[in-house]
């Protein structure tokens, strides 16, 4: 059938019919899983994998705080090649780029099923050739909490990297060697997963503050490292040299202004990429200026909000994870700068997530259509590039939702007829912020309003997309293949859209 | 032989080499080849015909450059062959 956003979506799964469609169902609960009395200590990961009977066909479920510097997920592919396991469910909330021998299990057969956040790197070129021989399902950050929680995805063991654990099986991130800050996207898997493993490099006597409750954890495994703390460094730390870049920065951060959001007791959430950095300084500029006080910064947290918060601009960080070492340190020593959990954060059935006392999100995209829908899963040659993490949860919960994007990237215009992939629906985007004008989502009339007679050159999304083929000329249509090798889940559980072999 | 290279492999970018040769050639390798190759030839076509050249071989390694950029890398390039030897 076809779904509210006009893709196709197989007869034998649930179709999008809109973002708010969640507050008509239920939330579903199923029992968290049995409290330890004893966690037991053991050495080695393939000793877990006999201690729990780990076999084929099995669910494993991984977090990916320490993103690119991640060993535990590398290490325990190793143990699943020498025992050749067969078929296996991986639910890693993100796949990056150094998760290579998850490219071997899958062309292999011994990984067949996949849910994911987000993925990029050689496991995602290798699932869009088609090498998967089950299917992807692609989840929001909030999304994967509800599937967790109501029994949709069931996790048989989740291993949770945890820089450090103390005697009674405790966890945090926010020291240790590998420190990674918090460990939002593992809570779910704790409380849910039929066994919880910890893997950590680091144990002590007791942990003042911990994350990890270690009555959910049935097993602690020492080794050697479980990761490099270097590599959660997100992309960059500086903001954008690049003139276009700025000017939207700039643009974005005026038009807040003007909109009057910025005021005492806001809140806000951005990406961590060069141009959002920029805009993250552009209304700290504002702030000092005018002297506001915002309530919280939400996110993936990086320096410049830590920077913030020490300068009593906000009142408060909520985490879910750190995006730099700035923010793991800021986690471990500001009282201020908390951890929230993937369901505190964008759950669609948890009360008073972070995610809906949002005043606005600045966000990026890979392609808008003339809908505002927005793909930030794929290229528009249809390779897997990404994923929504918290696109969609915080584009639908907060109040305002910018998308800021330069036209043309590498020749390719951002705005399509049709976007390869939908990730976030058009209906949760209200405005789009070019280098060459600013195109109000006509469903936002209040906006329209509001900005009529201002100086921001507001004009149709139409004419973005006209302009950008002047300059560009217009890109030859690529005709999608007809198989289907995943999908990409709404987080109330619908499916928004396909995603095809390359 | 005469050879002349003008341009970049930065994003945005494209380096146009152009040598001499028995007849013309162009071979364009683009990240952007799926959506303008024709458009990529046609602009290098136009502006060889501009110039009145003909017996050279054109490779135009493209990183998603415009028209403009291709067709000022093509004609430096171009005078780069004909001043240098």
């Amino acid at each position: 059938m076809i779904n509210s956003v006009n893709r196709f979506i197989p007869d034998n799964l649930i179709a999008y019919q809109g973002s708010d469609e969640y507050k008509n169902k239920k939330r579903i609960l199923i029992d968290k899983k049995q409290k330890q009395l004893k966690t037991v200590f053991l050495n080695s990961i393939e000793e877990a994998f006999d201690l729990y009977n780990i076999k084929s066909e099995m669910c494993l479920s991984f977090h990916h705080h320490l993103r690119n510097g991640d060993f535990v997920i590398q290490k325990v592919c190793e143990v699943i090649k020498e025992r050749d396991l067969k078929n296996l469910h991986f639910a890693p909330s993100s796949i990056f780029p150094s998760y290579t021998n998850i490219v071997d299990l899958i062309k292999t057969g011994n990984i067949t099923d996949i849910h994911t956040n987000y993925l990029n790197g050689p496991v995602a070129k290798t699932i869009s050739e088609g090498n998967l021989s089950g299917k992807l399902i692609m989840n929001t950050h909030g999304g994967r909490a509800r599937l967790i929680e109501s029994g949709d995805l069931k996790i048989n063991i989740a291993f949770i990297a945890c820089p450090v654990v103390d005697k009674l099986g405790n966890g945090t991130g926010s020291y240790g060697k590998s420190a990674c800050g918090t460990l939002g996207y593992a809570i779910s898997d704790l409380e849910y997963a039929d066994v919880v493993i910890l893997v950590t490099d680091t144990i002590v006597e007791k942990i003042e503050h911990k994350q990890i409750d270690g009555s959910y954890v049935d097993a602690v495994i020492q080794i050697n490292q479980i990761g490099d703390s270097n590599g959660i460094i997100s992309g960059t730390t500086k903001l954008t040299k690049d003139p276009i870049g700025l000017k939207i920065a700039k643009e974005c951060s005026m038009i807040l202004k003007e909109l009057g959001v910025i005021k005492n007791g806001f809140s806000m959430q951005t990406g961590a990429g060069k141009t959002s950095l920029a805009v993250v300084k552009y209304i700290r500029d504002i702030m000092i200026e005018d002297g506001i006080k915002g309530s919280f910064a939400s996110g993936g947290i990086t320096a410049s909000y830590v920077q913030m918060l020490e300068e009593n601009l906000f009142d408060k960080l909520y985490d879910v994870q750190c995006f730099d070492l700035e923010a793991v340190e800021s986690y471990h020593k500001n009282k201020n700068h908390l951890a929230m959990s993937a369901s505190q954060y964008g759950n669609p059935f948890e009360n008073n997530t972070v995610a809906s006392r949002l005043s606005f999100v600045v966000l990026g995209a890979a392609e808008i259509d003339l809908d505002f829908n927005v793909n930030v899963t794929t290229d528009s040659m249809g390779y897997l590039i990404g994923g929504s993490g918290g696109h969609a949860d915080i584009a639908h919960e907060a109040d305002l939702t910018i998308v800021i994007s330069p036209l043309i990237k590498s020749r390719i215009p951002l705005i399509k007829d049709e976007v390869m992939t939908v990730t976030t629906p058009g209906c949760d985007i209200d405005m789009l912020i070019t280098e060459r004008g600013i195109a109000i989502n006509p469903n936002r009339l209040d906006l329209l309003e509001k900005l009529k007679n201002s100086h921001f050159p507001l004009v149709s999304i139409k004419e973005l997309y006209d302009i950008t083929h002047k300059i560009t000329g217009v890109p030859k249509k690529i005709l999608k293949s007809s198989e289907i090798i995943g999908y990409v889940e709404y987080r109330d559980g619908s499916f928004i859209d396909c995603i095809y072999k390359i | 032989m005469r050879v002349g290279v003008a341009g970049s492999k930065e994003s945005n970018d494209c380096l146009v080499t152009v040598k001499e040769s028995n007849e013309t050639k162009i071979v364009i390798e683009s990240v952007v080849a799926a959506f303008f190759y024709d458009q990529i030839k046609a602009t290098v076509e136009e502006t060889l015909k501009e110039m009145e050249i003909e017996n050279v071989s054109v490779t135009v390694e493209d990183k998603g450059a415009l028209d403009y950029t291709i067709k000022s890398r093509l004609i430096s390039a171009i005078k780069r062959m004909t001043l240098d030897v």
